[in-house]
């Protein structure tokens, strides 16, 4: 067994029984908590609107703020919608989602992807930098931060370098990109990236509970 | 006096012109990435060269390389290749037989012991003591050891006896291994593909002819001047993947306007070899021209690397049965641990 089967084969069959057993094990436990119970009379009769308002709000820097977290801001959008394009837009990568999941959708022409990839790798640089320079950010930051961004780097990384060629034969830079989307697959459920799951659960939660209060979102 | 048997003299006797073998040795020379001089000067060595004492023997295979070398669309080609060396045994193209023919094989063996060229097609069985393929009673393993011992090089031919091949696909029934398993002290080069390419046997034959050395070889023995760039990187509809255009389907409108067969389980990217510059029956198509994509042939153990027709980011197993369990068994562990948190936290009210 060579590597690149090694990777399409027991390392993905495991990163997947992984991640699936963790994500449902994370959500079931989170999602099945008992609740607090709130005795106090609700403001507003509906909370939906709340979840959906704080959702958005929330996704925008706030005016008193913007100057502080505007450039934050503007890099995690990049990465992450960069990220989006590379993940979903990409032909092999939508045949490895239509091979699991039967769904198929059109692809993005590669130049759109290089690109992307291009910007998304530049951008986690960049993070990365700014959480080691900035003093408030580097003080908050623990080992989860810095792996949670190697597992998310190093599928771009390996997977342009895979494209373009370069560092080694093609099969092998193949194979170590599928090991390293393993690597994060495995890691997802039990780190920080389990936020793409729970981001809009958390917000849904809060701004809902700002509904009933009665509380400004 | 017997003249020596060099090669000039056995192509004026066959009538090939000086411009024929000329033209075969520019051929030769471009398709090894040469310089423009080596053709006069592979040219000048090869006519002054005693013809090569080549021994080829044939194991558990298809004889699907000994017919693609023979029923090469260039008749010249085939010609000239049979007239650059003494073929001096061969099963399938000889004419004796039995006793005669295992004779033959020995005495051109001791004649030219130490310097001749051991071409193997097909994989060894090893398994039961190589019972599984014998020739005149002898297994293949000793044959090709005892012959191993005085070539001066070996080329193994096709992917069964550069690789193990088709006989060495699970389960492996017969225990089946390549030349280069076994032996370890000769220079061995692989020229691997189900069939390799008849252009490609002829050009490496050449160079050792000219050079009296093997060409320089990549991580698994291959010559890199055929076999140092993928199926991919050289194919003509790589435009079409770069601008993300697949065939869907086999019939589809995009297999008829030649787009990608990346979709449709190519293994063009991972697969070197020469099929797409040099390409077959003297360079008229080659299989993804023809319209089904490349099945990975010369690279080793092709035939357990998953389905011809899954691409290649697919994962090689069915990973639903398992994937579904590990979901249930998540849901079970998650949903045990919110009763065992919602049990502690009517202990800690009840406790207040």
């Amino acid at each position: 067994m060579d590597l690149l089967q090694f990777a399409r084969g027991p390392a993905l069959t495991w990163a997947l029984a992984i991640f699936a057993f963790g994500m449902t094990w994370r959500l079931a436990g989170i999602l099945l908590l008992k609740r607090r119970p709130d005795y106090s009379e609700p403001r507003n009769a509906t909370s939906w609107p709340g979840a959906l308002k704080l959702i958005i709000s929330r996704s925008w820097p706030r005016r008193e703020f913007i100057q502080r977290t505007a450039f934050g801001q503007a890099l995690g959008y990049i990465f992450h919608i960069g990220l989006a394009i590379v993940v979903f837009g990409f032909a092999p990568h939508i045949l490895f989602f239509r091979g699991l999941t039967g769904l198929d959708w059109p692809n993005l022409p590669n130049a759109i992807i290089y690109l992307s990839g291009a910007i998304t790798l530049g951008a986690l640089i960049v993070v990365l930098g700014r959480r080691l320079i900035h003093p408030v950010l580097r003080l908050l930051s623990n080992f989860d931060d810095y792996f949670s961004w190697f597992v998310t780097f190093a599928p771009v990384a390996t997977g342009m370098l895979a494209v373009a060629h370069l560092g080694a034969r093609y099969e092998t830079l193949l194979a170590i990109h599928i090991l390293s989307v393993a690597l994060l697959l495995v890691w997802f459920p039990f780190g920080k990236l389990m936020h793409a799951a729970l981001v809009f659960v958390s917000r849904g939660s809060t701004g809902a509970l700002f509904e009933r209060k009665g509380a400004s979102i | 006096m017997n003249e020596p048997d060099i090669l000039g003299a056995s192509l004026a006797r066959s009538g090939i012109s000086r411009r024929s073998f000329l033209k075969f040795c520019t051929a030769m020379a471009s398709l090894m990435a040469l310089p423009p001089s080596a053709a006069y000067a592979m040219a000048d060595a090869l006519k002054r060269a005693q013809r090569q004492s080549v021994i080829w023997l044939s194991f558990q295979e298809c004889t699907g390389c000994v017919e693609s070398l023979t029923r090469s669309f260039d008749p010249t080609l085939e010609q000239l290749i049979f007239e650059m060396i003494s073929l001096d045994y061969q099963e399938t193209l000889q004419a004796a037989s039995g006793e005669a023919a295992e004779s033959a094989r020995k005495q051109a063996m001791k004649a030219s012991y130490g310097k001749y060229l051991l071409i193997v097609d097909g994989s060894i069985p090893t398994k039961d003591g190589g019972v599984y393929s014998t020739v005149a009673g002898v297994s293949n393993h000793d044959l090709l050891v005892e012959a191993a011992k005085g070539a001066a090089a070996i080329v193994a031919v096709g992917t069964c006896s550069s690789f193990g091949g088709i006989p060495h696909a699970n389960p492996n029934p017969t225990g089946a291994v390549s030349v280069s398993d076994i032996i370890k002290d000769k220079p061995i080069m692989n020229v691997p593909g189900c069939p390799p390419i008849p252009s490609v046997i002829a050009g490496v034959l050449a160079y050792f002819i000219t050079y009296g050395k093997l060409p320089e070889l990549d991580n698994l023995n291959r010559p890199k001047v055929f076999f140092a760039d993928t199926i991919h990187d050289r194919c003509y509809r790589r435009p079409f993947y770069d601008q993300g255009k697949f065939a869907k389907t086999f019939d589809d409108e995009g297999a008829r306007n030649g787009w990608c067969l990346y979709e449709l389980g190519c293994k063009g990217p991972t697969t070197y070899n020469a099929c797409a510059t040099i390409k077959w029956n003297g360079g008229v198509s080659f299989p993804i021209e023809s319209g089904h994509g490349c099945l990975g042939c010369s690279e080793p153990n092709f035939w357990d690397k998953g389905s011809f027709y899954k691409p290649l980011p697919v994962p090689l197993a069915d990973n639903t049965p398992i994937i579904t369990a590990a979901a249930l068994g998540g849901i079970a562990v998650g949903t045990a641990a919110a009763v065992i948190s919602r049990k502690h936290q009517t202990s800690i009210s009840e406790e207040k």
